[in-house]
């Protein structure tokens, strides 16, 4: 720890910093915990889609207060969630709606509380409809920056066909803790076609889960997250990470897989694994990643190469293997692709041309396998962490890190259980219409939206 | 043997010169280790097996109990029973056919056999005459007679007692035997120092090939055997200066295994075991044969292994030409060679009892990964280092092949044992 860090972190420097207006971020609500006050659900028309998932996720919900008038008026004791069923709004005129429901919401609203909309995405129903549908994605981002005290906002485009049972895991994941570093993010759910009539504490029972780079960090935390939701654990990292690779195993009662990704035979040697268990694999999950990070300016070939075959290469050859459906502990039908992209391919990040393009690319690689996927049912989506707090981002000198962690709107660095928990969300098997997504996990990073 | 005993895994931590990396770790910690690795590439966290036996060959008194504490620092079920067994070098070998006796009786279904030496972490004992002193001290009634006591210590008591690697019955130490049997059997430097190239080059292209990711966990920052030179040469090793035999001795450092430290462990199931628990199973514990020579007579002290080869080929109905792959421990390079001629000397064998010479074996189906020159020798680890290295060689090469480990200890002993791949 710098001279600085330590002076910033005494009980004086502490108010010295809130004084200058870095205030103590706020503690965020986390786990499978809902929000404390009550839940109010506003449907903006006729559309029972909504309420009929709030029941389903056993979750009582209370009507809105209205703003009508000028003087607009407030909830008496703090709400947890606001809950929108925009789904019926398609006209500018409707989205006032949107407004009176959620100013006195936005004002009454707990900390680490809930706004969430659901609507319908732009997918040709007309000029103003499509208009009014990239307009909600205004309102989300801008709310999710307004609300304070740890409180975001989540923008759900439920496409045609999509019935309560599809959005019970997407509403029970923004609503409870497991979403907290999720901010000002939206994406879209279709009709997945598996029947799901309740949140399952372990959705993942029974199932094989593979996770690399499991030996530390968010690695580390996913695995131990899938194995509390009841999965099956294949830890996989390089040998050289074996001992730490181990332990976790061990933490979780899940089994160690040492082995470099880029070998050529690293997906023969996964689904062996996986055989030998009589088992096939219910979620990939890429997390394995290196960075070199350098100016473009001096960027030699070595460079590009190594961060594109680790963080790319390596993982397309891998899902190659697996999904051939003749391959002994191969992807099972209905199984879920992860991969981690990052805020840094999104929006670009200077010195990190390679890693930029091969998050990138891994945004585009789970959108373009997605459809083709589709009919084994198997899902590919990824996540793109921000700023979280691990060994490597504490390797940033202290005021450049203090900068990452506030330029977002929860006013922190997130935590790699954060990223594990949305994970937790895309690979459940209740989350069977959510593929080709890419869902941020960076409190609304002001970079790569 | 009534049921059929299968290696289905083995872990062990990279090992390395005494001295070195392990320095501050204690057998228990590094006995830990190679448990928790095994555990972890097998998915038994919480599980109780059957029974862990264990040993060191350098032990404290406070580790009576060294491989049950092991097992209750690891991440099995503390109902895991355990027990503590030692035979010199040839420890983690005998702790196999320990456990695989038991499961071939039906005593057991599974259990692990370990091996673990810290020549860094020696006990140190005080002298005799100070020990009896201190114990006279202790059971002294008043201050006055704990005077008296301590009144008879002489400063030469004060000199510690370190574990010595000298043979009792003739003060030799183990490297001074073998340069007797290095001078009878007539091995020069040249062919010594081929052998210890080899050992290195082999264990290196091993590494590089991965075949170690599924057999080693790294331990303290330690991700490869430190002991391993990949890039030495004959050339090199001809530059060492003889360290045994003389200034004419032909045993060198470099062709002489250095005194080490590590942990090894091996998984061993019955067949129906490890098919419940989804393991594969390499190769199958065929046999093993236990023998000792008369050193204090004569003999040479390293070769006792040669004895129990003959004999356990013969019980088999076996010849050297149906084993496809050897692992003889390289003690030293000597120690090998001196074997290898052993096994085609008539009148040695005959002398032995044997029919008649045990064979000539092809030396690319010897020590085919590298052995304890290039790996290093943590005593008791080594039995338990080779077995899972042999029958996962055996595995990828298919059902039916066969291979024999010769280990060879101290005391003159030495345990030789036969797998079959599954």
């Amino acid at each position: 720890m710098s001279i600085v860090e330590k002076a910033y972190y005494s009980p004086a420097g502490r108010k010295v910093a809130a004084k200058a207006g870095l205030a103590e971020p706020p503690r965020l609500r986390r786990g499978r915990e809902f929000p404390h006050g009550p839940i109010v659900l506003a449907p903006l028309g006729s559309s029972n889609l909504v309420a009929d998932a709030l029941t389903l996720l056993g979750r009582a919900h209370e009507a809105p207060v209205v703003d009508a008038g000028a003087d607009a008026p407030g909830y008496g004791d703090r709400i947890g969630a606001l809950v929108v069923d925009a789904t019926d709004v398609g006209t500018v005129a409707e989205l006032e709606g949107l407004r009176a429901v959620l100013r006195p919401a936005v004002r009454g609203i707990e900390r680490s509380g809930r706004i969430v909309l659901i609507a319908r995405p732009s997918t040709g129903r007309g000029w103003e409809a499509d208009a009014v549908a990239r307009a909600l994605d205004g309102i989300n981002r801008t709310v999710a920056k307004e609300l304070r005290g740890g409180a975001t906002a989540t923008l759900i485009y439920a496409h045609e066909g999509v019935e309560a049972g599809d959005l019970v895991s997407t509403l029970g994941f923004v609503l409870q803790g497991r979403s907290a570093f999720v901010d000002g993010q939206s994406w879209h759910i279709r009709h997945g076609g598996a029947t799901v009539e309740r949140l399952a504490d372990r959705p993942l029972e029974g199932r094989v889960c593979v996770v690399t780079g499991a030996a530390r960090g968010i690695g580390a935390a996913i695995a131990r997250t899938l194995a509390r939701d009841g999965a099956t654990v294949v830890a996989v990292d390089i040998p050289a990470a074996g001992e730490s690779l181990a332990a976790v195993a061990n933490e979780i009662g899940g089994t160690a897989l040492q082995l470099d990704i880029t070998a050529h035979d690293a997906g023969a040697r996964i689904a062996e694994h996986v055989a030998a268990r009589g088992a096939r694999i219910h979620a990939m999950v890429h997390n394995a990643g290196i960075t070199r990070d350098k100016m473009l300016v001096n960027t030699d070939a070595a460079r590009w190469a190594s961060v594109l075959d680790v963080n790319l290469a390596a993982e397309m050859r891998i899902n190659a293997v697996l999904l051939d459906p003749d391959v002994a502990g191969g992807m099972a039908d209905d199984g879920r692709i992860v991969g981690v992209a990052s805020t840094s391919g999104l929006a670009g990040n200077k010195g990190q041309t390679n890693y930029a393009a091969s998050k990138a690319g891994v945004a585009g690689l789970v959108a373009a396998m997605a459809p083709d996927l589709a009919e084994r049912g198997i899902t590919a989506n990824a996540v793109a962490p921000g700023f979280i707090e691990t060994e490597m981002t504490a390797r940033i000198p202290f005021v450049q890190r203090e900068i990452f962690r506030r330029v977002n709107s929860l006013n922190q660095g997130g935590q790699p259980i954060d990223v594990a928990e949305t994970i937790g969300y895309l690979v459940d098997p209740a989350s069977q219409g959510v593929t080709g997504q890419v869902v941020r996990v960076c409190g609304q990073n002001m970079v790569g939206a | 043997m009534h049921h059929k005993v299968v290696v289905v895994g083995g872990n062990r931590i990279p090992f390395a010169k005494a001295g070195g990396p392990y320095a501050r770790a204690s057998n228990h910690d590094m006995l830990t280790a190679a448990l928790d690795g095994l555990v972890a590439r097998a998915g038994l966290a919480g599980e109780r097996l059957g029974e862990v036996a264990g040993g060191a060959v350098l032990k404290h008194p406070n580790d009576f109990n060294l491989t049950r504490e092991a097992v209750l620092s690891s991440a099995l079920a503390p109902e895991t029973p355990a027990c503590d067994l030692q035979q010199a070098c040839a420890t983690g070998l005998e702790t196999t056919m320990y456990i695989a006796n038991k499961i071939a009786l039906g005593q057991l279904t599974n259990g692990i056999a370990a091996g673990v030496d810290s020549a860094s972490d020696a006990p140190i004992s005080v002298s005799d005459p100070l020990r009896r002193i201190l114990l006279q001290a202790s059971r002294a009634r008043s201050a006055k007679e704990r005077l008296a006591a301590f009144a008879k210590v002489r400063p030469a008591h004060l000199a510690p007692a370190a574990p010595r690697v000298a043979e009792p019955r003739t003060g030799l130490s183990m490297g001074d035997h073998q340069a007797l049997t290095t001078t009878r059997w007539h091995i020069d430097r040249a062919s010594q120092d081929e052998l210890a190239a080899a050992s290195h080059h082999r264990l290196g292209e091993a590494w590089g090939r991965g075949f170690f990711d599924d057999l080693v966990t790294p331990y303290l920052g330690v991700t490869r055997d430190a002991v391993l030179r990949p890039d030495t040469s004959v050339e090199k090793l001809g530059t060492l200066k003889p360290a045994f035999g003389g200034p004419d001795g032909t045993m060198t450092a470099g062709n002489s295994t250095p005194l080490s430290d590590g942990a090894a462990a091996v998984l061993l199931a019955s067949e129906e075991w490890a098919a419940e628990h989804h393991l594969t199973p390499w190769a199958r514990i065929v046999d093993a044969e236990v023998a000792a020579v008369d050193h204090p007579g004569g003999a040479d002290l390293l070769l006792a292994p040669v004895g129990a080869t003959g004999r356990l080929l013969a019980r088999q109905g076996l010849t050297v030409d149906d084993i496809d792959l050897f692992e003889i421990h390289e003690a030293f390079a000597s120690t090998v060679l001196a074997t290898l001629k052993a096994w085609q000397d008539e009148d040695y064998c005959r002398a032995l009892g044997l029919d008649g010479p045990i064979g000539t074996i092809d030396r690319d189906r010897l020590n085919v990964t590298g052995s304890s020159l290039a790996a290093g020798h943590p005593f008791a680890a080594t039995g338990a280092r080779i077995v899972p290295t042999l029958a996962k060689l055996l595995h990828e090469r298919g059902p039916g092949t066969r291979g024999l480990i010769s280990v060879c200890a101290a005391g003159g002993q030495g345990v030789v044992a036969i797998l079959e791949a599954v």
